[in-house]
């Protein structure tokens, strides 16, 4: 322990022995005072907090928002169309809920104030009053409908289908980083297989690159190459993506789950190991634009890992470029295709393998099987 | 109903009361160990729920205190941090797998433990016999070993603390397949195994408590309590055991489903695994992690509500005797309450909608949850009408369930945001989501506890607690609750994801800094005031102020009807019939009219 630490022990405790003391000795001077003068007092104390409470909350209110405003997301438009929509939604929220939220604290804490216990007051008897009853359902039910209707345009134009013209482009989460996956010159991307990962060999996705069979519970499946990945181009610092062109992400994991966080372009999806997601939309600016927009000269589009992965889930970070289209023509152009050529075919091939291949071929194979369609 | 075998039963118990006051002096029947530990009286059981759960509190809100350190001081060292926590803080600072083992463990503690355990097992067992006029639960036996479930629970997940793995640390919600690879994180091994034990013990003890609690409530009632002369508070506490009992198997299937995956080499959540730390590709195919997030919503869920209509009953019965005042719309409430335990069913996947859930079904969620803010606002509107007009005692009871209504209303309607979908995408498993469910469930759960508290300690212990004290702690934790988390929407409003051990490398979260210094500031100074008011709750219960009459808040229900420290079987003579609802408050001049006051025939009809 360290003296600061004992130090700042000592006067907590110190200070709990006096708040203890005044307490107890608040008890005795009530039952000096009599029971009654003393509630009565306390209730008036209590009562002027009441208010004192809702002027300083509201202040704190206004003050919390100047302070914190600047440093949200709201400053500067979404970085997507789909963002631009979720973002209204959350000003049509903010208005009808900021409005329900003003008048039933104020209400609150004004009748808390107002109707204090006075020994001229009598308290009102009413039970109840149908009209009212059925008025404070209709409206919040009409207010919510409102609601209802806005969200759910704003969510069927997000998650449905993505433009026929979009780009794919496959991202993998892994503890803790980014894979991302590009089809190459023909545009499909070739078959993996999550057995045939190979850290070493560089095939960090499982792609298909030579004929193999390998031993599963299900017994011995063959999985012959899909030349189709020969050029998939597979990256890892960062994803490229091209201003105001839609966007597809075919979303995986290859092992926990994980979560495609993109703040700026309010999107968000899981990442399922066995069972893939997509996910859409249209990039509105580029990097350098929103290195202006935002006044950031530093800016960068990160992808935050957004669901519990293990313990570097803090530090799961990934990137996205955004650029235009010439950039990004010279961009691909540079990339290198993942696909290393088998030096020595099936070196440890068991004798066996021949006998049963054909039945289990295609069903392992097709799981994740993700040929994008053009 | 079953009045004529209940008026049996009761009589045996009066004569064997009598009997005990004949033969005064020796208590030969009642041990120590039968009257303090093994108890069957439910009051007894009631206060063994709330002392267990009070520590599980200090554990848990110590906890995050520890995560909250690191939070707003990422950069600098604690030594003596190392002393408590040894290897878990090396050179006095949190590791990774220790700060992943706090939020776990936090959460697991808080929201079964403590808001599930200790508020429904304290309140359900203590006021539903009390208010409904009754001498015992239906089943004692039952609700003792209920208690003793919940303690064998506590004692697994504490060991759990100290193994060598550490606690599962893979967040209270325990989405597999984090869950299930011990390779993947190491809370995932041993600890596991003993949260997935804990957690099963669990719901076994609110399984024998819910079917206690609804069958007192359905077979127990005194003459003439009928269901709609209920006090709240028991409505609250009935629908709160209805919801419990039809959703805890559920979670308690998918542990299982869980438990073999982990052990018996099934794939009902794992597929196309490929595990980086052991370059292993495992043998399961075919399951899927949704799956498990189906089944863990389906309480989880539910249990937002088994958390919340406690507190909502018990705030509900405050703001009306305080106010002096029936509370506004009775039948509206216990409605509002129905509708909610109905559509608590109906709303878990609103958890999931970026998990890859099929847009339509999501959309069918969106309207059933942002329904369930209809019942919650005729309440919230019902609550603001009871203290119009009223003549307010501001006893700390009724300043909690003040505090309460406010803490409900500004949660409630952050989830207005999170139940649509649409929001939901840009907001999920942000700070947003953080701020709205400790207030809407955690801080105003905990202030509809602590109003119960201070309202029924009298009743408990023949005692007040300290009043000056209980003011301080009010608002204190009132002004501190809203300080920690009104700020933290912004932060959501920023993405600024949740359960991140730091946030200095990222360029779009690093600007709160400052913010989550303070924010820690006062998560410290608010967790020191809960300790004054545990160290309150214990010096009052032997050092208290004592009470001198029978009715001190002057209520109309039949719990203080009672002598002011009840034995076992509650009411001395015969138990007291009911003749009128229990929100007679400044009706035709008078005061209050008690439950117990037959109709006079020139009494004015509502």
């Amino acid at each position: 322990m360290t003296t600061t630490g004992l130090l700042l022990l000592a006067i907590l405790a110190l200070g709990f022995l006096i708040t203890f003391q005044i307490a107890k000795a608040s008890e005795y001077v009530s039952v000096l005072k009599g029971e009654k003068k003393s509630f009565e007092q306390n209730n008036r104390i209590n009562g002027f907090l009441m208010v004192v409470f809702l002027v300083l909350g509201l202040i704190g209110v206004y003050l919390c928002n100047e302070a914190l405003y600047p440093k949200t997301l709201l400053t500067h438009p979404s970085a997507s169309d789909h963002g631009v929509n979720i973002d209204t939604m959350l000003w049509i929220t903010i208005i009808i809920t900021g409005i329900v939220f003003f008048i039933t604290q104020i209400l609150l804490f004004w009748f808390a104030y107002k109707y204090q216990y006075s020994e001229k007051r009598k308290a009102f008897y009413y039970p109840h009053n149908n009209k009212l009853e059925v008025l404070w359902t209709t409206i919040p039910a009409i207010a919510l409908c409102t609601l209802v209707g806005f969200g759910l345009y704003y969510w069927f134009k997000i998650t449905g289908e993505a433009p026929p013209n979009s780009m794919q482009v496959e991202i993998t989460g892994r503890q803790f980083g980014w894979i991302y996956r590009y089809p190459g010159k023909d545009n499909t991307f070739g078959k993996k297989y999550f057995r045939m990962i190979n850290e070493a060999d560089g095939n960090i996705l499982g792609l298909l690159w030579k004929d193999t069979t390998i031993n599963t519970p299900n017994g011995e499946t063959h999985l012959t190459a899909d030349p189709l990945g020969f050029d998939d181009i597979v990256e890892t610092s960062a994803m490229y993506l091209i201003k105001d062109q839609p966007v597809k992400l075919i979303i995986n994991s290859r092992d926990v789950i994980h979560d495609v966080g993109l703040p700026h372009f309010r999107m968000k999806m899981d990442a399922v190991p066995g069972t893939p997601t997509t996910m859409w939309f249209t990039p509105k600016y580029t990097t350098e634009e929103m290195k202006k927009i935002t006044n950031n000269p530093n800016f960068e589009y990160e992808i935050a890992c957004d669901q519990m992965c293990g313990n570097g889930h803090y530090s799961m970070k990934g990137l996205i470029k955004v650029v235009t289209r010439d950039e990004f023509i010279l961009w691909r152009a540079k990339q290198q295709a993942a696909y290393k050529p088998a030096e020595a075919p099936a070196t440890a091939q068991p004798a066996a393998a021949a006998a049963d291949t054909i039945k289990a071929t295609g069903s392992a194979a097709s799981k994740s099987d993700l040929t994008a369609k053009k | 109903m079953s009045n004529e075998a209940f008026h049996g039963h009761a009589d045996v118990i009066t004569t064997h009361e009598v009997h005990h006051d004949e033969h005064g002096v020796h208590h030969h029947k009642q041990s120590f160990v039968t009257k303090y530990i093994f108890s069957q009286d439910h009051k007894t059981i009631a206060k063994q729920f709330l002392i267990t759960g009070m520590i599980w509190a200090i554990i848990g809100g110590l906890m995050s205190v520890l995560f909250r350190l690191q939070l707003g001081y990422p950069d600098q060292t604690f030594p003596w941090l190392e002393d408590i926590l040894g290897n878990w803080a090396r050179g006095g600072k949190i590791t990774p797998e220790n700060y992943y083992a706090l939020v776990t463990m936090h959460g697991t503690i808080l929201v079964f433990f403590v808001l599930t355990g200790g508020l429904s097992g304290t309140f359900a067992n203590f006021l539903i016999p009390l208010q409904v006029g009754a001498r015992d639960m239906a089943s004692p036996m039952l609700n003792m070993l209920s208690y003793w479930f919940f303690f064998g629970g506590s004692i697994v997940m504490l060991s759990s603390l100290f193994i060598q793995t550490g606690p599962f640390s893979g967040g209270w919600t325990a989405y597999p397949p984090l869950s299930a690879l011990g390779d993947a994180s190491p809370g995932s091994k041993t600890g596991m195994d003993l949260w997935i034990t804990a957690m099963s013990l669990f719901v076994v003890s609110s399984l024998l408590g819910g079917l206690n609690y609804i069958s007192t409530v359905l077979n127990l009632r005194t003459k003439g309590m009928s269901m709609t002369r209920l006090p709240l508070t028991i409505w609250a506490l009935f629908f709160t055991a209805v919801l419990g009992v039809l959703s805890f198997p559920v979670l308690l299937s998918g542990f299982i489903l869980l438990l073999f995956d982990r052990h018996a080499g099934t794939s009902f959540y794992l597929s196309d695994i490929y595990v980086s730390a052991t370059s292993q590709a495992l043998p399961n195919e075919g399951g899927s992690a949704i799956l498990f997030q189906h089944l863990f919503w389906f309480l989880g869920h539910p249990e937002v509500y088994i958390i919340l209509l406690p507190a909502m009953g018990m705030a509900s019965e405050i703001l009306s005797v305080n106010s002096r005042k029936p509370i506004f719309g009775y039948m509206a409430m216990v409605g509002s309450l129905f509708a909610i335990t109905i559509l608590a069913f109906l709303v878990w996947a609103h958890h999931m909608f970026v998990t890859g859930l099929n847009p339509f079904l999501g959309s069918v969620f969106v309207l059933l949850t942002l329904l369930i803010a209809v019942p919650s606002a005729i309440k919230v509107f019902n609550w603001l009408t009871t203290i119009w007009k009223a003549n307010i005692k501001f006893t700390p009871g009724m300043l909690f369930a003040l505090g309460f209504v406010s803490l409900f209303i500004s949660g409630g309607l952050t989830g207005i945001f999170l139940g649509n979908s649409t929001l939901d995408i840009d907001l999920h498993d942000t700070y947003f989501v953080i701020a709205h469910f400790h207030i809407v469930m955690g801080v105003s759960a905990f202030f509809g506890m602590f109003a119960g508290i201070y309202h029924w300690f009298p009743k408990m212990f023949g005692r007040y607690m300290n009043r000056t004290l209980a003011y301080i702690h009010f608002w204190v934790t009132l002004a501190g609750a809203y300080l920690i988390f009104w700020p933290m929407h912004y932060e959501g409003l920023a993405g600024m994801p949740r359960r991140y051990l730091d946030y200095s490398n990222w360029a779009s979260f690093n600007q709160f800094g400052d913010l989550n210094k303070f924010i820690s500031t006062v998560a410290i100074i608010v967790f020191s005031i809960q300790l004054l008011f545990v160290f309150n709750f214990f010096y009052s219960i032997w050092k208290g102020r004592k009470v001198t009459t029978l009715n001190p808040w002057g209520a109309a229900t039949l719990e203080w009807t009672t002598p002011i420290r009840p034995g076992h079987g509650n009411w001395d003579g015969e138990i007291p019939e009911v003749h009128r609802w229990a929100y007679d408050y400044s009706k035709d001049g008078r005061d209050y009219i008690p439950q117990t006051e037959p109709v006079s025939p020139d009494e004015s009809k509502h």
